[in-house]
């Protein structure tokens, strides 16, 4: 694993980047990481673009500034993948996004031209698995396929951890399908 | 061993309160403070503290109810943020006049206008010469341990005068960390009984609190202020050192990083010091003699120590998240700058004011005036003493 590890969410309030970029982080932390996840606050409200952060490294992370070279970008909502998603994304990086279009589709909306893009169709996952468009956690799932960045069960354990008291074994466990399911299903190209 | 947690500085904070278990919070919640009086009150809402909490109509009522629950012997703690701080103006003199060790964490954000919810110094800054003590963070760990030893500080005999514990607004109050917490019980050793020396309350030995104080005695009271709060440079080591005793975690005034042999370094505050450790290790690995001071207290101002970290520098530059509209810099500069002026041996410095209404400092910002200190250091001369770093327009 590299040094230090950023990976960047575009969402719309609502959707669970947040929750995302935090639960990513604890699974690492608990596997003995240091982390930091971050939301960068505007007038935030419901369906309004927002990006959230996530580091993961071996080493103490002092750095408090915000993320402007991610590794890897999350976007989360299909129609958030524009050219702002890809700021800051070097040839080395992945553009992970939620659509049921192709990669080529993806990389002509955003002219993200020469790293990995990785697709995968979060929202149909989510509606099949929970039976609501909750895109969030199938992209956690296809992102660890992408970047090993923790293991899949020590996911599944941040879930239920996090998910169980709230919203029932039911639910928590269709949430885990659908982490399953997504990152079974992600294509990188 | 306790396991590491994933807190925010916020939830840090809030969880440093719930183990202290104060007797009175009176709060009034403030972006981006918010989090610590919402996670207070369900702690005490859930019975996890038995606390009385007063949740005032505004942060005026909450520094006087804090200040009438302190008068009377109760351990008391509140916590604000920037407009929240300013409300409570008149009363924070109070407090700190009165000498009533509250505890205040302060979120630091933007005062008003614009309006900005985001961080930078200006409120705490604008409070520096309130009386109170004041003690900055560079994470949520820092942000934990500082409010408990803020209790000890704010309590103690000799020093008896309210702390506030300032973290970054956002950058560290609504950021995930790893936080290592004490035990419970560990905590409430180390904070053990408060117990006031005259209580308003103690019927059989009464006393006054308050009163109005003319030409007769007032200057003499602001006289002894003024020697509580320089003696409590004396009296805070011991505080650090029990503290480390009992936690095993060492704390002082300042924080130095690759200072030894340093010939240039930077001056900052809070979170911004954790950024520029980056800068200076990569400095460091090219060779260049670059380090880092950071003041972990404002109040008391630890001149003979800041001082002293500087012997032998070529070039400092300080950095201020505030502005005090002096036209000779931010209130950190305006501060080392006299702290140094007798000095015989003293670097050149140069001042940044940076991050206002909570813009981004990033590490390329902050290698950009490692490299104005490097032409400085050679050039033995500054030629722009005041600068703004990272705003549009004239620098």
């Amino acid at each position: 694993m590299k040094e230090l590890i950023e990976v960047r969410w575009h969402g719309r309030g609502g959707q669970g980047a947040k929750t995302a970029a935090q639960f990513l982080a604890e699974a690492a932390l608990d596997a003995g990481k240091f982390i930091q996840a971050f939301p960068e606050y505007g007038p935030e409200r419901a369906g309004a673009p927002i990006r959230t952060y996530t580091r993961i490294s071996a080493k103490p992370i002092t750095l408090h500034c915000g993320v402007s070279n991610p590794g890897y970008v999350v976007v989360i909502d299909p129609t958030l993948a524009t050219a702002s998603a890809v700021e800051g994304l070097g040839e080395e990086g992945v553009l992970l996004v939620n659509t049921s279009e192709s990669a080529e589709a993806i990389r002509r909306k955003t002219g993200f031209k020469k790293g990995k893009v990785a697709t995968v169709d979060a929202t149909q996952i989510s509606i099949d698995t929970l039976g609501a468009p909750m895109p969030n956690m199938p992209m956690l799932g296809a992102l660890l396929k992408v970047a090993p960045l923790v293991e899949l069960d020590a996911l599944y354990e941040k879930i239920k951890a996090k998910f169980l008291k709230k919203i029932g074994e039911e639910k928590t466990n269709a949430n885990i399908s659908g982490i399953k399911k997504a990152y079974e299903e992600v294509k990188v190209e | 061993m306790n396991k590491v947690v994933a807190l925010t500085g916020d939830q840090a904070a809030a969880e440093a309160m719930r183990q202290i278990e104060p007797d009175v919070v009176a709060a009034y919640p403030i972006t981006p403070q918010t989090e610590i009086v919402m996670n207070f009150a369900q702690y005490v809402a859930d019975g996890r503290v038995q606390t009385e909490m007063i949740p005032v109509e505004s942060e005026h009522s909450a520094m006087s109810a804090c200040v009438g629950a302190a008068a009377s012997g109760a351990r008391t703690m509140t916590a604000t943020s920037a407009n929240g701080l300013a409300l409570m103006w008149e009363i924070v003199y109070i407090a700190a006049s009165t000498r009533l060790p509250i505890v205040m964490p302060v979120v630091n954000r933007a005062l008003s206008g614009p309006i900005n919810i985001h961080c930078d110094h200006s409120d705490t800054m604008g409070a520096r010469d309130s009386g109170w003590l004041q003690v900055y963070c560079e994470n949520n760990q820092e942000v934990y341990e500082n409010v408990i030893m803020a209790v000890k500080i704010a309590e103690h005999k000799d020093i008896l005068l309210p702390v506030m514990v300032c973290q970054d607004g956002f950058i560290t109050s609504h950021a995930v960390e790893g936080v290592k917490p004490y035990e419970d019980k560990r905590v409430k050793d180390f904070v053990g009984e408060y117990r006031i020396q005259h209580s308003l309350l103690d019927v059989d030995r009464p006393v006054t609190y308050g009163p109005l104080d003319l030409q007769d005695y007032y200057f003499e009271h602001k006289r002894q202020q003024a020697e509580a709060v320089k003696n409590s440079l004396k009296v805070i080591p011991h505080i650090f050192a029990e503290f480390k005793k009992h936690f095993g975690v060492e704390y002082d005034f300042i924080e130095t990083y690759k200072m030894d042999d340093a010939d240039i370094a930077i001056i900052a505050l809070s979170s911004t010091a954790g950024t520029a450790k980056v800068v200076v290790d990569e400095l460091r690995a090219e060779g260049k003699k670059a380090g880092l001071l950071r003041p972990r207290f404002f109040r008391p101002f630890p001149k003979e120590m800041l001082v002293q970290a500087l012997k032998g520098l070529k070039a400092v530059a300080i950095m201020d998240r505030s502005e005090s509209f002096s036209g000779r810099g931010g209130p950190l500069f305006a501060e080392m700058r006299s702290a140094l002026l007798d000095e015989a041996d003293r670097p050149l410095t140069v001042n940044y004011i940076y991050g206002l209404g909570g813009r981004d400092i990033d590490t390329k910002q902050i290698k950009s005036v490692y490299t104005d200190l490097e032409k400085i250091a050679a050039e033995n001369k500054v030629k722009h003493l005041i600068n703004y770093l990272g705003v549009r327009g004239e620098k």
